[in-house]
């Protein structure tokens, strides 16, 4: 086997000083009855062998490359190709977390760098190494403000992404906390201000910008009716965003999450990326996982280091923030070596092309008969389109153009439901102009009812 | 020269930019009110950003420089030997990362029709089908993004399960003291009181301590690792295993330590009613410096109904039975030209006593693809080879060292084991300062201080990818670092000397925390 170097010598060259026979000695400490009598596995494959495998898989899918629309939650950005041959380096991939700070120097200080990156995006204090990802660091965040304000009840948007709600609700479900639903106004897609019964015991409201339906959410009443029921507000945001529209921090909020996949990260059929997670400065005692802060070292050179571990498992146990350990250290690189690369004016045009680009493709469609718009309010890249027909058959022969038109919003269960007439399609800048004239072509051809065209 | 950088935003100077991007390019017909007029035209009436970000402004390979001399601060499994208790850090192999980065795999979205993803379908049902027969439970789901979350998960299947029964007064989790601090977090963020368990003196699980917690206490689970954490295989497990269900309690199985026993002992087999697998420990995908990682979850039949959804689940009439019988090694691969008809794999969605999602999407499926590479390369013998040669390593090193370090469990173990500084300790050295020192010659640590049950404890795994004139080496160098103990202690107590930073004054770090640069407090120059 090619990953191992022992020879027979060598094994028993081995056996002779730990001063055992034979291999099986070593696995006596298992019982007799549990030994397993081999693996009804198939036989190792060369790497030759190992590669021809796997590209056929691979080749069973079919990408859409520039013809791809979808969005809701996984976004087809540019990774530039920095980014890919930085993180490929084995001094970051092949590193365990930075347990021993000094042979770790560099995974610390991009964590701290990654760290200070979310903190200028959000326009909040204090953000952690990240977390798995976008809805299961939404789910954190309403720990972290049940935890500082005692209460046992979440109230969540319905403009939430349909998972990351489930996924609130799933870890929501051990201590038993409560999670109930703020609605959306019908016309406009944005969230009804919540009542002052609505807010009643509630630690944590949680609301999602743009929302998953794509329409951008006025937030100043949401934090404003927050903060006089004692409750925090959480936004979930899609980071792109924070280059144009108001941060986080701007608005009030007390914590910002998302998931930094859109930076150098790969769709990947959803995972891996890394969620980001940043709250107020004064909250950062109550932060879970990981946090690098800066130092000084013996000699006092500057140096990083693993801090405020107190909050975390490995010390505290049982009464710890949360029992994260290991994260997305890699992938909140990508992200970190995009936004060093973009700057903050590369940030800010690459939304402005999302958003130009939506905006005309929206434009477009509703001007064809039948296609309207499922809500008024405006939008950043993504929006919500109401068909003429079921929405499985039109995305079927749109597919069959080499078109992928958008997520079937029937295919993403919510707790609301949607017709299965509506389509979420998203833009970026990975949809050239000619991407979208194909679009609309095939778009008209397809509800005027044309055949299909022979692929 | 290995030197430390500024942070990046300190190299920033106004006006560079590393990243050109396409104009926006769409029909300029749209007058001040359409798609080409100003932004606010297009967005409305919403709140725009009033600062920008301060993010760095560089060209691309001042950013290339930045971070490849970052890379090289940091000491990795390819860089050199990584002894680190229970983490396993075994060489990864390159190819693994390439068949990742496919576009078939990388370039695809989640919700793309199940028709145009038959390929990452299969490749997840072929994952989770060797899983299964690796740890002899019954099905599983591939959603955790690590080991800690994959303990949520099963945790929340306890608790799902019990309510169902009616039991859902038991509020507690039973957890021998030397488990991994993410058992006893894990209980607590699911809403279980904690009670730990002493180990016996042979450092395994007392049947006397846990019959005690079981009676005294609404136990929910009891959660263990084995082989354990001392590197110990339990060897009353069986036992274990029926006085924990007699008291009406199920059992999570935390598979961190699973790499030594790979096809020589089933969890399954001993009873065990969930156990997650680590497959950047045991399945050889690199862990980047803390994650991605994947912690898959593996249940028997009582669970099975509470596992997380989707599940990829393929048709009976498609060649499988669409259960867990048919499942052992691999389905061909239909050519893409076979697509008429129902798709053969797809998301089962019809799971409802599910306890829902833990993460969106399905999982961190670019590190799935990677164990299925693995364990594809490797096959059921490579695998038990990889097993018995791990347990070897682990093995020779104890029998090495241990003239010169007290090893408190001193018998055969699994894949790790834990020896101690108490010896050097009368010298005045600690098991810190040895570790440091060990970073002088090029290899890293062992784990310290964990397990908590063993005084000055330094965990130390080789994993089976490390040759013997490796082993020999850190022989060497353990043996010289006791010299110096006793002939020169403060080299030791100073270490280490030859890295790029000394030791980070940590007590500084939290008591005045910098957890991000500012521009003001800027001393970098």
């Amino acid at each position: 086997m090619r990953y191992l170097s022992h020879t027979e010598a060598d094994r028993r060259r081995m056996l002779d000083v730990i001063g055992v026979d034979s291999v099986d000695v070593l696995f006596s400490p298992i019982p007799e009855g549990l030994r397993a009598t081999g693996l009804d596995l198939p036989a190792g494959l060369s790497e030759l062998e190992t590669r021809q495998r796997l590209e056929a898989l691979a080749g069973r899918n079919r990408t859409y490359g520039g013809a791809s629309f979808l969005g809701a939650g996984s976004y087809h950005h540019g990774v530039p190709a920095a980014v890919r041959s930085l993180t490929s380096r084995a001094e970051f991939a092949t590193a365990y977390t930075p347990y021993q700070a000094e042979v770790a120097q560099g995974t610390l200080q991009h964590i701290f760098e990654f760290q200070t990156a979310l903190c200028e995006l959000t326009g909040l204090g204090a953000a952690n190494a990240s977390m798995y990802d976008g809805p299961s660091a939404l789910a954190e965040a309403a720990f972290l403000a049940l935890r500082h304000n005692h209460r046992e009840r979440i109230l969540a948007s319905a403009g939430l992404h349909p998972e990351e709600r489930q996924v609130v609700e799933t870890y929501a479900s051990g201590p038993g906390f409560e999670v109930s639903t703020l609605d959306l106004d019908e016309t406009s897609g944005r969230t009804l201000s919540p009542t002052a019964s609505d807010l009643e015991g509630v630690g944590a409201l949680l609301v999602r910008q743009p929302n998953f339906y794509g329409v951008i959410e006025d937030l100043r009443p949401l934090v404003e009716a927050a903060h006089e029921a004692g409750a925090l507000l959480v936004v979930s945001q899609y980071p792109v965003s924070l280059g144009l529209l108001a941060p986080p921090g701007q608005i009030g909020a007390d914590v910002a999450v998302g998931d930094v996949q859109p930076f150098g990260n790969a769709r990947s059929f959803g995972g891996p990326s890394a969620g980001y997670l940043v709250c107020r400065e004064d909250l950062v005692r109550q932060l879970p996982g990981r946090l690098v802060g800066q130092t000084i070292d013996a000699d006092g050179q500057i140096s990083y280091a693993l801090t405020l571990q107190a909050r975390e498992q490995h010390i505290r146990r049982s009464k710890a923030t949360s029992n994260i350990c290991s994260n997305q250290a890699l992938n909140a690189l990508a992200a970190t070596i995009h936004l060093a690369l973009l700057g903050p004016r590369g940030l800010a045009e690459l939304g402005e092309i999302c958003v130009r680009r939506a905006h005309y493709l929206f434009q477009q469609l509703v001007e064809m008969p039948g296609i309207e718009p499922v809500f008024a309010g405006s939008f950043f890249n993504e929006f919500a389109l109401r068909l003429p027909r079921p929405a499985a058959e039109f995305t079927r022969a749109m597919r069959a153009r080499g078109i992928d038109p958008g997520v079937e919003l029937e295919a993403v269960p919510s707790k609301e439901g949607r017709g299965g007439d509506q389509i979420l399609v998203a833009v970026t800048e990975m949809n050239s102009p000619e991407d979208i004239g194909r679009y609309l072509t095939a778009a008209r051809a397809v509800l005027a009812g044309e055949e299909t065209p022979d692929a | 020269m290995l030197e430390m950088q500024p942070p990046i935003f300190a190299r920033s100077r106004a006006g560079r930019r590393g990243l050109d991007l396409p104009a926006a390019g769409v029909p300029a017909t749209g007058g001040s009110e359409g798609w080409s007029g100003s932004l606010a035209g297009l967005l409305g009436e919403v709140e725009m950003r009033d600062d920008p970000p301060r993010l760095p402004e560089l060209a691309e390979p001042e950013v290339v420089r930045h971070y490849t001399k970052l890379s090289q601060l940091n000491h990795a499994v390819d860089t050199g030997f990584y002894p680190l208790g229970s983490c396993t850090m075994k060489y990864n192999p390159k190819v693994n990362d390439e068949l990742a980065g496919l576009s078939g795999f990388a370039e695809l979205h989640p919700y793309q029709a199940a028709e145009d993803v038959q390929g990452a379908l299969q490749a997840m049902w072929e994952l989770e089908q060797q899983l299964l027969e690796l740890t002899g439970m019954r099905r599983a789901s591939l959603q955790p993004a690590a080991g800690a979350h994959g303990e949520l998960v099963g945790i929340l299947m306890i608790r799902a399960w019990q309510r169902d029964r009616g039991e859902g007064h038991r509020d507690t989790v039973i957890v021998p003291d030397s488990a991994h601090g993410t058992n006893l977090a894990t209980a607590s963020m699911a809403g279980y009181k904690v009670v730990e368990m002493p180990s016996s003196e042979r450092g395994l699980i007392d049947l006397g301590s846990l019959s005690g917690a079981l009676s005294r206490h609404q136990v929910s689970a009891l959660m263990l690792t084995n082989p354990n954490t001392l590197g110990l295989f339990e060897e009353d497990i069986l036992e274990i295993s029926r006085l924990t269900h007699e008291a009406g309690a199920l059992i999570y199985y935390d598979g961190a330590n699973l790499n030594a026993i790979l096809g020589k002992a089933k969890p399954g087999e001993m009873g065990m009613d969930v156990v997650h697998v680590n497959l950047h420990k045991t399945f050889s995908t690199p862990h980047g410096g803390g994650g991605p990682g994947a912690g898959p979850v593996a249940v028997g039949e009582t669970l099975e109904p509470y596992l997380p959804g989707p599940l990829v689940a393929r048709r009976a009439d498609s060649g499988g039975t669409g259960g867990a019988a048919d499942i052992k090694g691999s389905a061909d691969i239909k050519d893409s030209a076979d697509t008429d008809g129902p798709a053969e794999f797809y998301f089962d969605r019809e799971r409802p006593k599910s306890i829902g999602r833990v993460r969106g999407f399905y999982g961190n499926v670019g590190v799935l693809v990677r164990a299925l590479a693995y364990i594809t390369s490797m096959g059921g013998d490579g695998l038990l080879q990889a097993a018995e040669d791990a347990v070897l390593n682990a093995n020779y090193l104890r029998a090495r060292l241990r003239d010169t370090y007290e090893i408190p469990y001193d018998r055969l173990v699994m894949h790790e084991f834990v020896a101690s500084a108490s010896r050097q300790k009368l010298y005045g050295v600690n098991a810190r300062d040895l570790a440091k020192r060990i970073l002088d010659f090029g290899m890293h640590a062992p784990s310290i201080y964990f397990p908590l049950i063993v005084p000055e404890a330094l965990m130390i795994e080789p994993t089976e990818t490390e040759n013997r004139d490796t082993l020999d080496a850190f022989v060497e160098v353990m043996r010289q670092i006791d010299r110096e103990c006793r002939e020169n202690p403060e080299l030791v107590q100073t270490a280490p000397h030859t890295t790029p930073v000394r030791r980070p004054d940590e007590v500084l770090a939290a008591r005045r925390p910098v957890l991000r640069w500012k521009p003001e407090d800027d001393v970098s120059g």
